[in-house]
């Protein structure tokens, strides 16, 4: 298990530094990572808009239930669900929704590329296939996460001015001053930061065991599961180290 | 010419491939035979330089796969055209941009001059009206045509197919064979060409090498290879009835 783990680091290293290598053709390139920003990073905003206004009527909610009390303020609901969606659920917890879609769609891509030899057709012709398919994946969904990691805290603050405005539970006056008592700038950029590094994790993680498909599709069904897993378990092991080393 | 020399490959301790030595002539059809699982698509990965043989060089006209460092078989892999099995075209890309590819990456031409090129190839291998479908779009046979017009885009000095017959019916399957017949004499490439079709065997194997449990068992043409006394050669050849029924007329005639 542990021999098998250092294996497949190794072997990961070693893909990452064909992968970071300069592109033949710095057009095509360019081409192809604006492609990829538009597949997997403009394609992910319907499903971070929806999942983050529901996320943060429910969050509204469930502080607005627990927190009753006559010596907390009134306004502790909206500054809690603005804590709880800067500091954790727009970078992390949103970057596990997107290993599923975006680190299985990469997974499955490039295993399928495998399987059907348009990786070897590649090799053939004398083009770095790790660098050529996965770099623009890298760098596009690298480079557009933040968009998707402001757009969800602002989402998710929306879905709790709904609950305010909508419902009787607390009023628009107490949710909106709430969002703005103690505001730490600094909250925003730990989660554009940690996106940045999760965004990374889901697109390598997935590539590699993409590259890696032996076999038919059952194996690119596998190796599209495994990556969401993996990915997934080293998203929350970098929020622990991220966490300690920037917020303390 | 390709040459290969003492060429010997181990999966996990496993021989596959047993000392293997032969020639691919220039401007000639030279096919790989043999059954399934016999090792030709390994030998083939070898020649291609995709899988390192453990022992054994494979020369390209005279030059050593194995000692030329990463510049020289960057450039080497630009003279080589490759049709695999499956066809191997870029799913997101159309067919006009499939064959374009390769261009794209490696030659000098405007783009203007890139999409004559492309459009020469595709018509050469009789597909003008095809330009904008994808691959999805087309049938296997169709396929096929796309990745041979990809591979000779460059003008490649060697091509290699990978079982370009297999999936497809006889009648497309002899048009495929003649298309790569008359592009190997027509531009004098070096073919190699991998199948276990005995019409691809007949019709154009110019020099034939028979590959068998990992080792080269023979080699002739189509017109030697009736007369063989390879005994694993022959349970090969005329294993199909069709082939049988034709074995017992030749003798027929030979006794005449």
């Amino acid at each position: 298990m542990i021999i098998s783990s250092i294996k497949s680091f190794g072997r990961y290293c070693s893909f990452m530094a064909q992968v970071f290598r300069f592109p033949d053709k710095w057009g095509i390139f360019g081409r192809n990572t604006i492609n990829e920003v538009s597949k997997l990073g403009v394609d992910s905003i319907p499903l971070v808009i929806i999942i983050s206004i529901f996320i943060g009527a429910v969050i509204t909610i469930q502080m607005t239930i627990n927190i009753v009390s006559p010596l907390i303020p009134s306004y502790s609901t909206g500054l809690a669900t603005r804590e709880i969606l800067l500091l954790e659920f727009s970078s992390s917890i949103m970057s596990l929704i997107l290993a599923g879609k975006v680190g299985s769609n990469i997974a499955s891509e490039i295993g399928t590329m495998r399987v059907t030899e348009q990786i070897d057709a590649l090799d053939i012709m004398g083009i770095n296939s790790a660098n050529f398919i996965v770099l623009p994946k890298i760098v596009g969904f690298v480079l557009f996460v933040p968009v998707l990691c402001v757009l969800s805290m602002f989402m998710g603050l929306v879905g709790g001015w709904c609950i305010a405005e909508f419902t009787t539970m607390l009023s628009v006056e107490n949710y909106v001053y709430g969002i703005q008592s103690f505001f730490n700038e600094w909250y925003v950029w730990y989660g554009i930061i940690k996106t940045y590094f999760f965004a990374f994790i889901i697109t390598s993680v997935a590539a590699y065991y993409g590259y890696y498909v032996q076999g038919g599709a059952l194996e690119v069904g596998k190796a599209s599961t495994n990556a969401v897993v993996s990915s997934s378990i080293l998203i929350l092991l970098a929020d622990v180290v991220l966490t300690k080393l920037l917020l303390q | 010419m390709i040459e290969a020399r003492n060429v010997s490959k181990w999966f996990d301790g496993q021989q596959v491939l047993f000392d293997i030595s032969t020639r691919f002539e220039t401007g000639k059809t030279n096919l790989i035979i043999g059954q399934s699982g016999s090792g030709k698509t390994v030998f083939m990965k070898c020649l291609i330089g995709l899988l390192s043989p453990e022992e054994g060089e494979i020369f390209y006209d005279g030059r050593s796969f194995r000692q030329m460092d990463a510049k020289q078989r960057r450039q080497l892999r630009t003279e080589i055209g490759m049709l695999f099995q499956g066809s191997a075209l870029f799913d997101n890309e159309t067919v006009l941009g499939n064959v374009m590819f390769p261009l794209k990456m490696f030659s000098p031409l405007s783009r203007k001059e890139q999409i004559e090129r492309a459009r020469f190839c595709i018509g050469r291998v009789g597909l003008e009206n095809a330009d904008d479908k994808y691959p999805s779009e087309i049938s296997g046979g169709m396929q096929k045509r796309v990745a041979i017009a990809r591979a000779i885009a460059l003008n490649p000095r060697y091509l290699f197919c990978d079982e370009p017959n297999s999936g497809l019916d006889p009648k497309t399957s002899i048009l495929i064979d003649n298309l790569l017949s008359d592009i190997t004499h027509e531009y004098g490439i070096t073919t190699v060409i991998n199948t276990h079709d005995m019409n691809s065997v007949l019709g154009i194997g110019e020099n034939i090498v028979f590959i068998n449990k990992g080792h080269c068992d023979w080699t002739g043409n189509d017109q030697t290879i009736f007369r063989s006394t390879s005994q694993s050669l022959n349970d090969f050849v005329f294993a199909s009835k069709l082939f049988q029924e034709v074995k017992k007329f030749l003798e027929r005639e030979y006794e005449a």
